[in-house]
């Protein structure tokens, strides 16, 4: 059976982590086409429902842009949060408990971190296919005004981090997936719903605007919507930047401390 | 590293889990070449054993030294020198029968050229060249093993954990398992196994050490085991419904060992046609009778008894 040298040490640097995206990128070469086919249809079903049918109603735009225009930059940022969620709770808790592949991982010459970083990248890789597709739809469509429209694709990358390192750890936290759907229901959907997505956060009484302020993705709403149409944010950029980046700091420490505990034991 | 150097080192290996003792101050040693077994029955501490000295449990107490090196800090460096073949399959039902192989092979730093000749290597070892390129998810049972077991090979491992190879496997996937097995263990590959049984214990393994409770309660080769817990033969004596108890008073004496079972009785004796001249002597006339040579069952029930562990 020695017809090969294989090494004898693990591998140093990001090496490991990146033969851990390799392994996730190669599962995701059987559905790609798919997968981007409904990135593209979701974006463009939302672009022609929202911003034409509902925009027809909003008279005078929001903001003082047409409404399609207002809605775009939040859709993009929107979509990033459901493909961060998506890719991190039942796909994490699978990995965990069903397929069992991180207890295969674990087995092999990684470390947690690198389990834990490679497959968090692919998260953001998925992130950024479906961000560009949206991208393009919007340009198509005429909704982006400023060349700094391409900024909102590091901004959705920091905002799939800030989202997706914090449910990693929740998933890898959590015994089976009813608590996943709770995520959903008390987390993902209000945050769609609130946090200035489709409509200023302003017009929202005092107690929801709060939680619209706490989530992470009012925060990359605000930028992105600063970044296509050209104008200044609402709120501070460096302000915003940092809260992003202690939501996915926070998330990275605690996915590690999970990880390492369900599959270091 | 010399060859008289243990591939594993444990004295009074220890493993709590808060207040449950699973493995509870075990000594072992083993060395390059052997193929080394730990039996014993469900939750003797067998697996919790396996997974320390996979690297992927860190010992409550005592001291393990693997390839040479501390797991406790070293766990990376000797996982990469490692094959883990699980008790329970791992393998990514939606890649196919090769990519599980080269992905994997690609966590150990291996290029992928290389990683591809040394999956068709692998496969052609198992006999799965001809399922490379399909999924794994509908392989059978016994498919999906030879596959995880290749996958423990794909570094070219100088010890290899096998967690219950083939539990679960029907005979004939079972008896091709033993003979990958085999062959592994004539090429000098080192093969560390826990088993609940007892045949595929007496195939493969050189020596091994019987687990209950967490502790070791004894340790040899099967032929030295047997010699030393069970006696050369057994007699297995079946009475018509109901008379057993009464027949077994009447045994006293045969043997070195009379067992009294709800269906049949046994006879631990050296030599069984002599224990049924004696049988015959004393006027009993058992409904049938098989006289067997003692084997590792005899020797594991007679160790950890009879009381059904779940």
């Amino acid at each position: 059976m020695d017809t090969v040298e294989t090494p004898r040490r693990r591998p140093a640097g990001v090496g490991p982590a990146l033969a851990v995206l390799e392994y996730h990128l190669i599962g995701y070469r059987r559905v790609w086409r798919g997968s981007v086919l409904s990135s593209f249809l979701l974006p463009l079903l939302t672009v022609v429902g929202f911003g034409l049918g509902v925009g027809a109603y909003v008279d005078g735009g929001v903001a003082g842009v047409p409404y399609l225009d207002y809605l775009v930059p939040g859709l993009i940022a929107s979509t990033a949060l459901q493909v961060a969620v998506a890719e991190s709770t039942w796909p994490v808790l699978g990995n965990f408990e069903w397929v069992r592949v991180y207890a295969g991982q674990a087995a092999a010459p990684l470390r947690v971190a690198d389990i834990l970083g490679g497959h968090l990248a692919y998260v953001l890789v998925r992130v950024l296919i479906s961000s560009v597709v949206f991208l393009a739809v919007a340009a198509v469509a005429g909704s982006l005004h400023s060349p700094w429209a391409l900024a909102t694709l590091p901004l959705m990358l920091l905002l799939g981090l800030a989202v997706a390192a914090p449910v990693f750890a929740f998933a890898a936290s959590i015994p089976s997936d009813n608590y996943l759907a709770l995520l959903i229901r008390l987390g993902v959907i209000p945050m769609t719903l609130f946090a200035g997505v489709f409509f200023p956060v302003e017009s929202l009484p005092v107690v929801l605007r709060g939680f619209a302020y706490l989530s992470p993705l009012w925060h990359a709403v605000d930028l992105s919507r600063a970044a296509t149409l050209g104008t200044a944010p609402t709120w501070s950029l460096p302000g915003h930047l940092l809260y992003l980046t202690a939501w996915a700091l926070v998330g990275c420490g605690l996915a590690h401390a999970r990880f390492r505990r369900r599959l270091v034991f | 590293m010399t060859t008289a150097q243990p591939l594993i080192q444990a004295r009074g290996l220890v493993k709590r889990f808060g207040d449950f003792t699973a493995v509870d101050g075990i000594d072992v040693e083993v060395r390059p070449g052997e193929a080394f077994g730990f039996l014993g029955p469900n939750g003797a501490g067998k697996s919790s054993t396996m997974r320390m000295i996979g690297c992927v449990s860190p010992p409550t107490a005592g001291e393990l030294r693997i390839l040479g090196m501390d797991p406790r800090r070293d766990g990376p460096a000797i996982r990469a020198r490692l094959g883990v073949c699980p008790q329970l399959d791992n393998l990514d039902p939606e890649l196919t029968v090769r990519e599980n192989l080269t992905t994997y092979a690609r966590y150990f730093g291996i290029p992928r050229r290389v990683a591809a000749q040394r999956a068709a290597e692998l496969l052609d070892f198992v006999q799965l060249t001809e399922r490379a390129g399909s999924k794994v998810e509908p392989l059978s049972g016994g498919m999906k093993r030879r596959l995880t077991i290749a996958r423990a090979l794909v570094n070219s491992p100088d010890l290899v954990l096998l967690d219950e190879p083939t539990t679960g496997l029907d005979p004939q996937a079972r008896h091709l398992v033993w003979e990958r097995l085999f062959r592994l263990k004539r090429q000098g590959v080192t093969l560390v196994l826990t088993t609940h049984y007892m045949d595929e214990a007496e195939q493969l393994c050189d020596r091994l050490v019987v687990m209950d409770g967490g502790r070791i309660v004894a340790e040899g080769s099967p032929r030295e085991l047997i010699d030393r817990y069970s006696t050369r033969e057994v007699v297995e004596l079946r009475f018509v419904v109901d008379s057993q108890q009464d027949v077994a008073g009447k045994l006293d004496g045969i043997g070195e060992r009379v067992e009294v079972l709800p269906d049949r009785i046994l006879l631990y004796v050296a030599d069984g046609d002599a224990a049924m001249a004696q049988v015959h002597g004393r006027a009993l006339a058992p409904a049938s009778v098989l006289v067997r040579r003692s084997g590792l069952e005899d020797v594991f029930l007679h160790l950890t008894g009879r009381t059904l562990v779940d």
